[in-house]
């Protein structure tokens, strides 16, 4: 994880009308990080990544993702990131390889390339019989794996993912938080949404939100000394316990 | 452009990979190109009469005889009473009951008169109207004929007659395919491109795939095109496959304008059409939606398109809806360059209104269409 | 029964939370109604019709105008030559030429023979011929008048009445026509986009698993898009009697049972095509492509039945909508009652239960 900043916001604010989804967040990620955002059901973090992927224009306050300003120069920020959504949103009615090369062309990526980046991923991930299939036809866990990967494909700086580990077993689980690590050690900061507290243990540094409020920006150590707690579980009890809102 | 050409290439697999949709956006409106205009057809070729006769003379047998000999009548019953007919009449068995009173052969002859009583079922207006033309013109020729018996052969021409010389031109034999087909194929075209442009936009934006592309670099203008020139390009290949298959091949249409002009048209009436699709799924936000509003307009587009029922004869306020309506322009530009022949500056105005359709329904989706919230 | 009950509250919310969809339900309707009521109609009006008179004289006078008086066509008086008689019909602009040779008056009177030229644009064959025979009419009744000067010997004069509909108004044709249309295609095309969507968000599985009947959950389903129908019927009645005067002449709880009949043929069909397809793209294409038009024209209210070729009327008597037709036209025109239109009703009757059977049997073996 190197000292430089990659995201960074000042006093950030999204409103609905007279809701507040989210508070003034002043926060920086560095390069490398992973950024854990943690929070329960409708605190806000999906709100916040939104703005910080150029999918939803702030209320106020600024951000600068990967050196380019949130308001004006949205296009750069979307050719600088990459992002998984909860839906994963590969095509079902795509092979995988057919998936790769479309997603790797849009991001610029010359046709050579694509092909020998796309044979070596496939042969990483295990898919070499897979290629030709349709997407809609793989288990679950290998979806999310082909989607992460394919989100990383052009080499982003940072990856959002949005909370990418949702109905799948543990072992998948920790298969998956493996392609996170080794993305982060080749310098691709990932910017993590999820609401599974033991995954917070895997991060760098996690923030908590609480009713649009980020209540607390530390590593997971320093938090559960801060909170006497053993586990972020408890760590999040306490910071929740006053949460008024409940669903997103 | 790359991008483009990238977006290009995931549509049309997509598209291709479904064999069902490929089956009802080809075969579907071939066949019912194929077997539509065949039913629809207003000619009124058989109207049903009951003829009844209390007269019983030669007079009246020669004139009901005469009646059916004109082919235009196939004799339902003949009858001695009115009620038995009226009864038939009344189950739809007879549209028109001509009464042949008592004495009419013996009223003609001795004081120079006769009477004849005449009911028409006017439900269907058109048929009634026509039916009571042919029933009178063949009545006028048996009167005419009558007289001629019973006159000096001199005197048959001795009164003005009017001759009308009737030339139908473009269609001489006056076949109703020849009408219905081109506008049929405009419809198809329509529904095709129409239904499947709102359908496959709105399904993106329902899976979840749409908030992906909104991440990546590909610009607004990039996507709508991507989701544009497919449909565009299947919008062209059916309208050929059933001009050509069907219409040329089939119903023996040939062309009498310029080919280069009709698909021309077609180019920018799909532009139109994809634009209309376009904003109907900007409205829409589930696949239910899209096709419920897709559905609404298209009825309206095709019943006030004048492919069944004349613009003419609506009300001015109704053809304020027909002037708005697309498929209107299409309809027509087909029928007068494919049958009559006209040229570019016959339908300048079309063009014109088209391009309007075009540039209207494509800002005013790209305005509403909008990646971020 | 509470828990089909149950099902079926979830069924009304999913239709009337979807306000988009719910326009459709009513709006089409009545926009059908208020269009065919008003807009729509066979009858030939306004057309532009020119008259090129050559003679100028008495007769071509008087015959013109009788032709402006009847005021059938919107005329013009142009001289036109055939060239320019084709270059005016390219550009869409007449309908029909009439024109009166030089000399009218003299052939008609001295040497007893004129001709008249009437010149149609036939490539819409309809007008043509029907501007034609008004013409026609009109010129033969300045014959027939011209005539009684000449105190014929031998008259016969006809009284002809026009039965049922005074004014040949083209409205009691089209109503029936318009039920027939909405129930049909909307029943289809409603229950078989529900029944599939559940499919394909995974929801029918949940269903499928709960200790009920499959076959109810697709009863329940068909329930709410029942009344809706009903309401629709009701609606169109109320306003094709009230705005256009159409007749109500039979039974009115006769005419809900027929209906109810077609409504539950229309239901099945709706499920056999979601027994068939996988995804709602492709139960919306199906029904709207494969039903709107055949259904409007074998129905028989825009074009005759009779004037099909033979294959072709066979094809309509598959169509439930035509027997339906026939059923309405029976009871709200003509007023009659169950014993005129039994067998139409036992037909209409054996297609809701042929394709009930059918679309429940395909759907009970898709689901092993």
């Amino acid at each position: 994880m190197s000292d430089e900043v990659v995201i960074k916001t000042e006093k950030l604010t999204k409103k609905f009308g007279d809701f507040v989804a989210a508070n003034e967040l002043t926060f920086e990620v560095h390069r490398g990080e992973i950024f854990g955002f943690l929070g329960a059901n409708g605190a806000g973090k999906t709100t916040a990544m939104r703005m910080l992927c150029g999918l939803s224009i702030p209320s106020s306050g600024s951000a600068k993702i990967a050196g380019f300003d949130v308001y004006k120069q949205r296009d750069q920020i979307k050719k600088n990131i990459g992002y998984m959504s909860q839906k994963f949103s590969l095509y079902e009615d795509l092979t995988v390889l057919e998936n790769i090369s479309f997603f790797g062309g849009i991001y610029g990526l010359p046709d050579k390339r694509v092909r020998e980046q796309a044979r070596t991923l496939i042969n990483e991930l295990g898919l070499g019989k897979e290629a030709d299939k349709l997407v809609g036809s793989l288990p679950l866990g290998w979806k999310q794996k082909l989607a992460f990967s394919v989100a990383i494909f052009h080499g982003p700086k940072i990856v959002f993912l949005d909370e990418p580990t949702g109905g799948v077993d543990p072992v998948t689980r920790r298969q998956f938080w493996d392609m996170i690590y080794d993305a982060a050690s080749t310098g691709i900061t990932v910017f993590v949404t999820t609401h599974y507290m033991d995954e917070a243990e895997y991060c760098n540094r996690i923030s908590m939100m609480v009713d649009g409020v980020m209540k607390a920006l530390d590593t997971p150590a320093n938090l559960k000394k801060q909170y006497k707690a053993q586990s972020m579980d408890e760590v999040f009890f306490e910071l929740a316990r006053g949460a008024k809102r409940k669903a997103d | 452009m790359r991008i483009l050409k990238h977006l290009l290439r995931k549509e049309f697999r997509q598209i291709f990979r479904n064999k069902a949709i490929l089956r009802v956006i080809i075969m579907l409106p071939m066949v019912q190109l194929l077997i539509i205009p065949l039913a629809a057809d207003y000619e009124i070729k058989k109207i049903n009469i009951s003829i009844v006769d209390h007269d019983h003379s030669p007079y009246s047998q020669k004139l009901a005889a005469k009646i059916i000999a004109s082919g235009y009548f196939r004799m339902n019953d003949f009858s001695p009473g009115f009620a038995s007919s009226f009864q038939e009449f009344q189950k739809d068995h007879s549209d028109i009951i001509l009464e042949i009173p008592r004495d009419f052969e013996k009223s003609l002859v001795r004081e120079n008169h006769g009477g004849l009583f005449i009911a028409v079922n006017a439900i269907n207006g058109v048929k009634a109207s026509v039916g009571s033309v042919y029933l009178a013109r063949i009545i006028s020729g048996f009167n005419t004929e009558i007289r001629m018996d019973w006159l000096p052969e001199q005197r048959v021409n001795d009164f003005p007659s009017v001759g009308i010389e009737t030339l139908n031109w473009f269609n001489p034999h006056l076949k109703y395919p020849f009408f219905m087909v081109p506008g049929i194929l405009v419809v198809l075209v329509t529904m095709v491109g129409a239904y499947l442009c709102a359908l496959n936009i709105v399904k993106e934006k329902e899976v979840g795939t749409i908030e992906q592309i909104n991440v990546t670099p590909i610009k607004k203008y990039q996507f709508i095109l991507g989701k544009l020139i497919p449909f565009w390009v299947i919008g062209i290949f059916v309208f050929s496959l059933g001009f050509f298959a069907v219409a040329m091949g089939v119903y023996r249409i040939v062309p009498q304008g310029s080919l280069l002009l009709l698909y021309g048209f077609l180019a920018v009436y799909l532009v139109a059409l994809l634009g209309l699709g376009l904003l109907i799924s900007t409205y829409s936000g589930t696949q239910q939606q899209a096709m419920s509003l897709a559905f609404f307009c298209m009825m309206i587009f095709l019943l006030m398109s004048g492919l069944f029922t004349p613009v003419d004869s609506m009300p001015l306020w109704a053809k304020w809806i027909a002037r708005f309506n697309p498929v209107t322009y299409f309809i027509e530009v087909m029928r007068m360059v494919v049958l009559k022949g006209s040229g570019f500056k016959d339908i300048k105005n079309h063009f014109l209104a088209m391009t309007g359709f075009a540039l209207v329904f494509n800002v005013w989706a790209i305005l509403n269409y909008r990646k971020t919230s | 029964m509470k828990q089909f009950l149950l099902f079926v509250r979830k069924e009304f919310y999913h239709v009337f939370r979807d306000r988009k969809t719910l326009l459709l339900l009513f709006g089409m309707p009545i926009a059908q109604i208020l269009l065919f009521g008003f807009a729509l109609t066979n009858e030939i009006k306004n057309s532009k019709v020119v008259i090129s008179d050559q003679a100028r004289d008495e007769a071509s006078q008087q015959i013109i105008g009788r032709i402006e008086a009847s005021r059938s066509f919107d005329i013009e008086r142009v001289a036109m030559n055939q060239a320019a008689v084709e270059s005016a019909f390219k550009s869409g602009k007449i309908k029909l030429a009439i024109i009166f040779p030089a000399n009218f008056n003299e052939d008609l009177m001295h040497h007893h023979n004129a001709k008249i030229q009437i010149i149609a644009d036939a490539s819409d064959p309809n007008t043509a011929s029907t501007l034609t025979s008004y013409a026609s009419a009109i010129i033969m009744d300045y014959q027939k008048d011209l005539l009684k000067t000449y105190s014929l010997a031998m008259n016969i004069h006809t009284d002809v009445r026009m039965i049922y509909n005074p004014e040949l108004k083209g409205t009691t044709n089209f109503v029936p026509g318009v039920m027939a249309l909405v129930l049909l295609l909307v029943c289809v095309l409603m229950t078989s986009v529900s029944i599939v969507r559940e499919k394909e968000t995974g929801t029918m599985e949940i269903l499928l698993v709960s200790p009920f009947n499959p076959v109810l959950v697709v009863v329940a389903k068909a329930v709410p898009y029942f009344f809706l129908s009903l309401i629709n019927l009701t609606v169109i009645i109320i306003l094709s009697v009230t705005i256009m005067e159409m007749p109500l002449n039979g039974s009115v709880v006769l005419l809900y049972f027929e209906s109810s009949l077609l409504i539950l043929t229309a239901l099945s069909l709706g499920l056999l095509i979601s027994n068939n397809t996988d995804s709602q793209q492709t139960a919306m294409l199906i029904s709207l492509m494969a039903m709107l038009l055949p259904t409007m024209i074998f129905t028989g209210f825009m074009f005759p039945v009779e004037n099909m070729p033979k294959p072709l009327q066979i094809i309509s008597n598959v169509v439930p909508s035509k027997w339906y037709y026939i059923i309405v036209k029976s009871i709200m025109i003509k007023g009659l009652g169950l014993r005129a239109i039994w067998k139409e009703t036992v037909i209409l009757g054996g297609m809701a239960l042929v394709l009930l059977l059918i679309s429940f049997k395909t759907f009970k073996t898709r689901l092993q």
